[in-house]
Formats: structure tokens, C-alpha cells, sequence
């Protein structure tokens, strides 16, 4: 039960998240609702570590990882750009097509045990910073520092950037960006693709670096959803979206450890001595999915800030926008 | 609005594809797209299974015969397709308003709970009567889910909190719920699951009368198969005869229209996904009483996630829900003897795509012309 310890791992964990949550957002700010995220997540970290475990290159596990989640995404922006079908329903079924598919795919993978795995190192000068240098800089995967990275970029991108702007317009009133000469048709795609990749890159996160392996299901359990869930909480900001990760990341790893020691706060552990009451601490990273989708919708009414105005409202040239 | 699909292919070929959007859509043509829209899933199942190195017609040909094959197996089916229909008609009545309800999993768990609870606690003892024992455990396993279904209506009436997430969530937590009940307070000799229901909790199945009809010997359908078609009845009547179904179909068709006929959205909310919870409840409810007869962990393969592609498959159609859920309660009850474990789902995954795909067929009219 070492704060630094489960901080540490939160932001791990948390990694995971970020990438997926980020992915959706581009996806989101381009107008496009992906509710597929579990299915290409699932997509992703299954052939990352197929790849990565008869190639024995990590790194090759990861592209292609993304790639495949990233062509799965194409089959929702097919349906939803092209022929204009309800981006829940097909969202849906995204995930039902990438979780089904990972599972034939990855039959038998999950008797394989880790191959390849992604380098973890520590930050040399960072990493002796008091308190953060522990957390956030020593004995971290690579991931993590790309997650410090890509937050930052992603951000930047959308808010300070001509391309930027272009994916905000297009998912706020696209008749207007169409008028300026905007693809919004082409964007859409590639900002699913986008979202894809991430997602996928997620997924190889899991399986080739926070936590090994393919478990068929269990391997995402349902972080692809929570994803969805911090996008609405991080109101559509990347850097928002890396406290809610981290955050959710550390109270996943909490609950692990609460389990261990035998005496909490002084009093005997009930988590230790009850083990059937684990499961209420089960609940907890969901239960908070919901708590914060409450806190971020009662914030986005008070900031009048809310999502892009185009979303989930497929575009067609000529006709009324709404 | 011609409509821009069709950009790229001109281009390329020497005949031109053009999408007019339709004006009337013949009364054939949706059934029609629909089942062809089957058979396409099928056909691209059996490439990915025969890709992946299996035998796609054996599979197939497993599938029937191990669902369709006998009478016997034929009341198995039957048995896989009663979840089905509840939830089915759970998801539609909720999907005819535009709300996602995707947490029919959690509230059919939470109706098992519910009707366990009623035998577990217990409420009733040995010999109590089964005509007691039936009804109040539908009514715990109803008002069960029903809850679980409150707990989003009103976070989406008052905060408006998305009930996608909210319903999925609270899958989760359902089964985290119920994981805490058998593997804690009524697991039985430490296993996972509770002691098996006296008798008086079991839902009579076709077997019980095969002493009078010689027939019915080892036939397992059991009576929720009759609540779930009479559910069919009350959600067909709600919906399309009922002054409530009529703003609930408003809602979903207009909401903005909706509101400025002053129908209270709010509150309908509120009732829909109570009364979807229920549904989905009362499935739970039905599979502990009629075919688990104890509480356990395993008691659902998705059901509440499959209802989801039924409602849609059934185009929200209470009847028809009937009719696509015995197709799924086929594949569900062949999946099990399948390898890989998630070729059933992968399948059901892509002819839901492949369904939402061919509505495009319903809007638009598909004409290929020669280019000049």
C-alpha cells in the first residue's frame, strides 16, 4: 500500500486509457461517435502480441497493431460516412465484430507466454526529481513516455493548429468547413482511422507492456468503454483526458493492493478477512465511470462547453444541416 | 441531394452507379434486405472461418443440425430463444425512443438476483406453494431490473448523463454484485454458486406433463417460453395501440416535436428503461427459475448483449423479435459445442453489420448506367 507504488502503476495503466480516450477524441471532434473502441482495442493488443511473439520484435507488434485496429475502424467509417448508418448501432457492432474476431483469432495465443516485450527504463536526471521523479520517470515503459508526449501534441493540434481547426469545424457545423473548401468526407475517415490506430496502440500497450499476454476478453476488460466514458469527462480535451486516465489508472492499482496488507488504517483489513467483499471494490472503477460522466455533464451545462455540435450526425452535401 | 457515394467509382469503370434516394419503400423490400443481409454474414463468416483453417459448411452444417436437427433439439432451441425474446423486446422498446439501453446484461443478472433472493434469503420455505413461489419471484426478479434500469433513466432525466455508458457500466457492476452473493453470503460449500432451488422454484417444463402427453418426454422448454410471447403481446400493444407507445415512438421519431407537444421527455425516460430493465429482468428471471435452478456466475452467454442485434435484426418488430431469437438461440446453443469459443459471436457481430449496411438499401434506390 505504497502511494508512490500505486501512482506509479496508475500511470502505467493509466497509459492504456489515455491512448484509447485521445483516439476517440479525435474521432469525436471529427463529428464520428466510434462506440468500437473495446472491439479494436481487443483487435489491437491480440495481433500486436501475435506479432510481436513469432517475430520476436515488439515494435512490429505495436505497427501492426495499430494498422489492424485502424482498418477495423474503417469498416464503421464505411458504414457511418458512406452510407450514413446509425454510428450507435454500428459502433456496436464494431465491437462485437473485433471482440469475436480477436477471440478465433487469438485461439491458442493465450497459452503462449510473453515473447517480445517493450523496453522499461528510467529517466536518467528526471527520475531524481522528489515525489514526481519516482511516479511518473523511473522504471517506466516506453509507452508511458510516448503517453507524456502524445497528450501534449494532441492537444496542441487540436486547439493551435490549421488542421486543427479544420477537425474542430467539421465536427461542429461541417456545412461551413465544406463551404471553405474542406474534404469533410476524407477528414472524417482519417480522424476514425486515427482513432483506430490509438486504439489499437492501446491495446498493444496492454498486451506487450502494462499487462503481458492475451487473455481473450479479460485482456481489455472493458477499458475500451471507460475510454468512451473520459472522453465525455474530459470534455474533449486531451490534456483532460490525461488526469482522468492516470487517475482511473491509480485507483484500478489501488484496488489491487487494498486486498493485501492485514491491517488497513489501523483496523483489521475486512477486504482480507471477507474476500467475497473484493467484489465491491470491483465495482469501483465503473461506479466511478459513472460518477464522472455526472460530474462532467453538470460541468459542460455550467461551461456551456458540450460535444461537437456534428456529432453522431452523418453529413450529406446539400442537404439542411442541423 | 444525389447523393456523393458514388464519387470515386466513376472514374474507374465504364458504367456509372448512382444512389437516388427512394420515395415510397415497397412493403417486401425490407425483409427482403434483411435476409440477404444474413446470408451475406454468413458467406463472409465462412471465408474468415475457412481463412483461419476451419471447415466453414461443417460448422454450418453442425450449427443446423445441432439446433434444428430433432424435436429434442428443437426445445433446446426454444430455450436459448426465451432470454432472447425478453431481452429482445427489452432493447426494442427502449431503441423505439432513441435510447440506448446496452445494460440489458446487468439488468437480467440483476433480475436472477432478485428471483434467487426470493429462495436464497429466504422468503418462502420448502413447501410453500409454487403459485406463490412463481409470481413473487417475477415480481423480485421484474422489480429487480426494473431498478437497474432506474438508476440510468433518471441520471439521463436529470443530469443527462449518456445512458450508453451509464447502462454498459452498470453491466459490470451487476455482475460484480452478484459475484459478491455467490462467492460470499450464498455460495454453497464454498463454490461458486448457491444451493439448487427446492422444486417449488422451478418454472414446470414440457417434461413434467409427459406422463399425460407421451410426446413431451424429455422436452426441456419450460414456461418462460409463454411469458416471453405474451411480453411479445404487451410490448406490440404499448407500442403501437397505446397512447403511451404513441409518444414514446414520437419521442424517438422527433424529439424537438416531441417536446413542443409538451409530452413529458423526462419522465418517459424514466419508465422506458424501467420497463426495459424489467423485461430484461424478467429474462433473468425465467433462465434461473426454468434452466439453471441455482444462482452461479455463468448464466448468461451475452444474452443481453445479443438482444441488442435481435431488436435490431427484428427492426424493433415485437412479432418478428420472436421469430429472429429462436435464430439466435440456434446459434447460441450450437456455439457451444463450436471451436474457437468465439466464432458464434463473431458471426453475430457481422451480420449486424452487415445489416446496418443494407439499410442504406432501404433509403436509397441503386441505378447503374452506362457512361456515354
Amino acid at each position: 500500500m505504497d502511494p508512490i507504488i500505486i501512482l506509479q502503476a496508475g500511470v502505467a495503466t493509466g497509459t492504456v486509457l489515455l491512448f484509447a480516450t485521445i483516439g476517440e477524441i479525435f474521432a469525436e471532434r471529427a463529428g464520428v461517435l466510434n462506440l468500437g473502441v473495446e472491439g479494436m482495442m481487443l483487435m489491437g493488443a491480440m495481433s500486436a502480441f501475435s506479432v510481436a511473439n513469432s517475430t520476436g520484435n515488439a515494435w512490429l507488434g505495436v505497427l501492426v497493431g495499430m494498422l489492424v485496429a485502424g482498418l477495423l475502424s474503417q469498416l464503421h467509417a464505411f458504414i457511418v460516412i458512406q452510407l450514413q448508418a446509425d454510428q450507435v448501432v454500428s459502433g456496436l457492432a464494431l465491437t462485437f465484430v473485433g471482440t469475436g474476431l480477436s477471440l478465433v483469432l487469438g485461439e491458442g495465443l493465450s497459452k503462449a507466454g510473453a515473447g517480445a516485450l517493450l523496453p522499461r527504463f528510467s529517466l536518467p536526471g528526471l527520475a531524481a526529481i522528489p515525489f514526481l521523479g519516482p511516479i511518473f520517470f523511473t522504471n517506466q515503459s516506453v509507452m508511458v513516455y510516448l503517453g507524456y508526449l502524445l497528450a501534449p501534441a494532441a492537444w496542441y493540434y487540436i486547439y493551435h493548429t490549421r488542421p486543427g481547426m479544420n477537425l474542430r469545424a467539421i465536427g461542429e457545423y461541417p456545412a461551413a468547413a465544406d463551404s471553405m473548401g474542406v474534404n469533410i468526407y476524407r477528414l472524417r475517415y482519417f480522424y476514425v482511422f486515427v482513432g483506430g490506430m490509438l486504439a489499437g496502440l492501446a491495446g498493444a500497450t496492454i498486451s506487450l507492456a502494462v499487462s503481458p499476454g492475451w487473455f481473450s476478453e479479460l485482456t481489455t476488460g472493458g477499458q475500451g468503454w471507460i475510454a468512451v466514458g473520459l472522453v465525455i469527462f474530459a470534455q474533449w480535451n486531451p490534456l483532460r483526458a490525461m488526469f482522468g486516465a492516470y487517475a482511473f489508472g491509480a485507483l484500478r492499482r489501488l484496488i489491487l493492493d487494498i486486498q493485501g496488507p492485514a491491517l488497513l488504517f489501523g483496523a483489521s483489513n475486512i477486504f482480507k478477512t471477507h474476500q467475497s467483499l473484493t467484489y465491491f471494490l470491483e465495482m469501483l472503477p465503473y461506479a466511478f465511470t459513472v460518477i464522472i460522466l455526472v460530474i462532467g455533464s453538470r460541468e459542460a451545462v455550467r461551461n456551456r462547453l458540450g460535444a461537437p455540435a456534428a456529432l453522431g450526425v452523418p453529413y450529406v452535401r446539400g442537404e439542411r444541416g442541423r | 441531394m444525389s447523393a456523393q457515394p458514388s464519387a470515386p467509382a466513376q472514374r474507374a469503370l465504364p458504367f456509372r452507379v448512382r444512389f437516388v434516394p427512394r420515395e415510397i419503400v415497397p412493403g417486401w423490400l425490407p425483409a427482403l434486405v434483411s435476409l440477404g443481409a444474413i446470408v451475406l454474414a454468413l458467406l463472409i463468416g465462412a471465408v474468415i472461418l475457412a481463412l483461419v483453417g476451419g471447415d466453414p459448411i461443417a460448422a454450418y452444417a453442425q450449427i443446423a443440425r445441432s439446433s434444428f436437427g430433432s424435436v429434442a433439439v428443437f426445445s433446446d432451441t426454444l430455450v436459448k430463444a426465451t432470454p432472447l425474446i425478453l431481452v429482445g423486446l427489452a432493447c426494442a422498446i427502449a431503441f423505439r425512443m432513441r435510447l440506448w439501453n446496452i445494460g440489458a446484461e446487468g439488468q437480467f443478472f440483476l433480475g436472477a438476483w432478485g428471483a434467487s433472493a426470493v429462495v436464497l434469503i429466504p422468503l418462502v420455505s420448502n413447501t410453500t406453494s409454487p403459485w406463490i413461489v412463481i409470481p413473487l419471484m417475477m415480481v423480485a426478479g421484474m422489480a429487480a431490473g426494473a431498478l437497474w434500469g432506474f438508476i440510468p433513466g433518471i441520471l439521463k432525466a436529470r443530469f443527462n448523463v449518456n445512458e450508453i455508458i451509464s447502462t454498459l457500466m452498470l453491466n459490470y457492476i451487476a455482475i460484480a454484485w452478484n459475484n459478491y452473493f455467490i462467492f460470499g453470503m450464498w455460495s454453497e460449500g464454498g463454490f461458486q454458486m448457491s444451493k439448487t432451488f427446492p422444486k417449488n422454484a422451478w418454472l414446470p417444463r414440457l417434461a413434467d406433463y409427459a406422463r399425460s402427453v407421451r410426446a413431451f418426454s424429455g422436452l426441456t422448454t419450460h414456461l418462460g417460453l409463454v411469458f416471453a410471447l405474451v411480453a411479445a403481446v404487451v410490448v406490440w400493444f404499448i407500442l403501437n395501440r397505446s397512447r403511451w407507445g404513441y409518444e414514446i415512438r414520437l419521442i424517438g421519431d422527433n424529439p424537438r416535436a416531441a417536446q413542443y407537444a409538451g409530452i413529458p421527455i423526462a419522465r418517459h425516460t424514466v419508465l422506458v428503461l424501467m420497463l426495459s430493465g424489467a423485461l430484461a429482468g424478467l429474462a433473468g428471471m425465467s433462465e434461473i427459475s426454468g434452466v439453471v435452478h441455482r444462482l452461479q456466475g455463468q448464466i448468461s452467454p451475452g444474452y443481453g448483449f445479443t438482444g441488442i442485434i435481435v431488436a435490431w435484426l427484428a427492426k424493433l418488430n415485437p412479432f418478428a423479435i420472436i421469430l429472429v431469437s429462436i435464430l439466435f438461440g440456434a446459434l447460441i446453443l450450437a456455439g457451444r459445442e463450436i471451436q474457437p469459443s468465439g466464432i458464434p459471436k463473431m458471426i453475430q457481430g457481422i451480420i449486424l453489420v452487415c445489416l446496418i449496411a443494407s439499410d442504406f438499401l432501404l433509403r436509397y434506390r441503386v441505378r447503374i448506367q452506362r457512361v456515354r
